[in-house]
């Protein structure tokens, strides 16, 4: 089977992208003002994998992903201003303000977290996969990890499980060819990161994830047959951070070239570009829509900038069921 | 004396050992190319190129499981954790082979490793990423804890633990790096196991250790004012631990405050406590008072970490309480 996108997807899936483009960029901002601390890791660049793939599921269907997720959580479902308002430490956020930046969880919308410990997502998710089967639901578990959590024992570990009792896990391989300042290639011994799956005799494949398109096009069907089969998939989406790992990294270790190679190629400037020779949008219903986001974005930063912060009772709270 | 930040203190300790010794190598994510997520590692890949200063996976079972191995095998392995909360993942290789290697395998074995990265609380990291584990580590027969608050102290214990035969864990903290003092020009050892008295007093015995010693010792200040007289005990090693020290202090002022960033359950106070009740029971005018983390995971938001970190009104209240004039 194969799925073509239509330009009305991909102008809903281009206005996407553009939210959580200046979103991170209104986070980074806030960062920068001192309205919160501690670490910051946004996803500008990498917009089209999470939009591409979650574009793709149902509210029954689990995320997780790492400390790296804020776009991910609004992607599936979490307001927008509940992040901010979890990233500026406030009541509101959508983990109470407890969390922070690396700890966005919601149960209602099915996002387990926002894991700050590398690759520590990987058997939760195969966990809540295995939910899923013993409650013989028809759901899957979609598990984000970057590249360099590859090298953790516990993805290995996990991926196993997932195989061999056969766990509807999506495993997603955001490979933007760094772990902080180290090249993927310096610390892994396979040219492409899907050939992982071939020790665990798992389907699996590689996609460009610089396009929405083709993210989209490519999981379509494996979406849908997991849904059918159950079974494990690894897939790896080829993709490139804009931005240092987190605010404080100036990001020596890489090109000025690098960088602009992968902007020459950016996913908003792509969409942009299908979405304009099909006519069916003008360059002025793109600006409009520009400025639409960006309010929506102020939005939710100023609904957060009001919340109260925490009671201080609220830290002794939530150790224990109660 | 040259004034030393923390991170060159600890950075100039390794390349002094690895210079007089090509047995020792460094190995941890980042600290080779990134020169250290924390600079501490800076310029050691210039110096001692990439067969000694290895940038690893970020695969911390692995890596510190790869440095027992070399340890049993003739090398002495510096293990960097970029923080211990990812060194929790390599607990089972420390607590299991490391700790014990020696003794299971009847006395044949060495492992002189050392295990070193920032611990404990630093800024708004939330609960993953602010964790302390000198409780869970020093809990442990078979290793050396270590946990410094100065660049000296820093220097010359690092160096000693790289000398050591045994599996040594060195606690550091990120909110210290950037910290300066006073650090001698020339070649200088600290033993493990021998605590350091950073101020001396006659009313109240603050044990201390690590990046709190520095609240501990603002806190000591503040009761100077308030006309009690603070001895603070900084025990740098906790196993062994220098006992002696804390005793002798306790016998002079009656009276023991314990201030650790640990939970307060079966910590690293809750035996010291049990120790001075033990040791000293007729040389006390008061119980001793323990001041710790709240028992509480750390949470994100500014002022809710700070309810549950110990702060310098905490100490002084403590202080206060121990001496009875609250
Ligand atoms: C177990 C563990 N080790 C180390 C770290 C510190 N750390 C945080 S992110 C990171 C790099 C991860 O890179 P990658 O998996 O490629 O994800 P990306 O940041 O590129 O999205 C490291 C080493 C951690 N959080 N957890
Ligand atoms: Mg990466």
């Amino acid at each position: 089977m194969s799925v073509k996108i239509s330009e009305e997807k991909l102008f809903s899936f281009y206005e996407e992208m553009l939210f959580y483009r200046r979103f991170e960029e209104r986070v980074l901002r806030a960062y920068t003002q001192r309205m919160f601390a501690g670490f910051c890791h946004v996803h500008i660049g990498q917009e089209a994998v999470c939009v591409g793939i979650q574009g793709l599921l149902e509210a029954h269907d689990y995320v997780l992903s790492g400390y790296r997720s804020h776009t991910q959580a609004i992607a599936k479902g979490l307001s927008a201003a509940s992040v901010f308002g979890e990233l500026l430490g406030k009541a509101t956020g959508c983990s109470k303000g407890k969390g922070g930046s690396m700890h966005m969880f919601s149960e209602e919308h099915r996002f387990l977290g926002g894991n700050g410990i590398v690759g520590a997502q990987a058997p939760l998710a195969v966990g809540a996969a295995f939910s899923l089967k013993y409650k013989k639901q028809k759901n899957i578990s979609v598990c984000y990890l970057g590249d360099a959590a590859m090298n953790q024992g516990a993805v290995f570990e996990a991926m196993n499980m997932a195989a061999v009792w056969c766990l509807p896990v999506l495993f997603v391989i955001e490979n933007n060819q760094y772990g902080m300042g180290t090249h993927i290639k310096r610390v892994t011994s396979v040219d492409s990161l899907a050939k992982r799956a071939l020790a665990f005799d798992m389907e699996h494949s590689s996609v460009d994830g610089m396009s929405v398109v083709s993210v989209y096009e490519h999981c379509a069907p494996i979406v849908e047959k997991m849904k059918k089969t159950g079974a494990p998939y690894l897939l790896e989406v080829n993709t490139y951070r804009y931005k240092g790992h987190s605010v404080s990294d100036p990001g020596l270790y890489r090109s000025k070239e690098e960088l602009e190679s992968y902007q020459a190629r950016d996913p908003l400037i792509q969409a942009e570009t299908i979405l304009l020779q099909s006519k069916k949008f003008t360059k002025n219903q793109l600006e409009e829509l520009n400025q639409k986001v960006k309010e929506k974005v102020k939005k939710a930063e100023e609904e957060a900038l009001s919340a109260p912060f925490p009671e201080k009772e609220e830290a002794f709270k939530d150790v224990f069921v109660s | 004396m040259a004034l030393l930040t923390m991170r060159e203190a600890l950075g100039e300790a390794m390349a002094e050992e690895m210079r007089r010794d090509s047995s020792i190598f460094l190995m941890g994510e980042e600290v080779a190319e990134y020169d250290g997520a924390y600079k501490v590692s800076k310029g050691l890949l210039k110096e001692f190129g990439s067969s000694r200063v290895i940038d690893s996976p970020i695969s911390e079972g692995g890596f510190a499981g790869l440095g027992i191995g070399a340890a049993m095998t003739g090398l002495r392995p510096i293990i960097e954790m970029m923080t211990w909360n990812f060194g929790i993942q390599a607990f089972d290789q420390i607590i299991n082979n490391a700790a014990k290697m020696r003794y299971m395998s009847g006395g044949q074995f060495k492992v002189p490793i050392v295990f070193r990265g920032p611990n404990g609380a630093a800024h708004m990291l939330a609960a993953q990423h602010s964790q302390n584990v000198d409780p869970l580590l020093a809990n442990i027969p078979g290793l050396k804890v270590v946990s410094v608050s100065t660049p000296y102290d820093a220097k010359g214990l690092l160096k000693s633990s790289i000398r050591d035969d045994n599996p040594v864990i060195f606690l550091e903290s990120e909110m210290l790096y950037a910290l300066k003092g006073e650090v001698p020009e020339g070649e200088y050892l600290i033993p493990l196991g021998e605590a350091d008295k950073k101020k001396e007093g006659q009313d109240v015995t603050l044990v201390t250790w690590g990046k709190i010693t520095h609240k501990a010792l603002q806190a000591a200040d503040e009761c100077e004012k308030l006309g009690i007289s603070v001895e603070v005990i900084d025990l740098r090693t906790l196993r062994p631990l220098d006992e002696e020290a804390i005793f002798r202090s306790v016998r002079k002022t009656n009276r023991c405050v314990v201030v650790e960033e640990n939970w307060p359950f079966a910590s690293v106070g809750t035996h010291i406590a049990d120790r001075v009740q033990r040791e000293c029971f007729d040389d006390l005018d008061a119980p001793v008072i323990r001041v710790s983390q709240e028992d509480v995971p750390v949470p994100y938001a500014e002022n809710l970490e700070e309810e549950v970190l110990p702060s310098v009104e905490k100490i002084v209240r403590a202080i206060q309480t121990v001496s009875y004039r609250i």
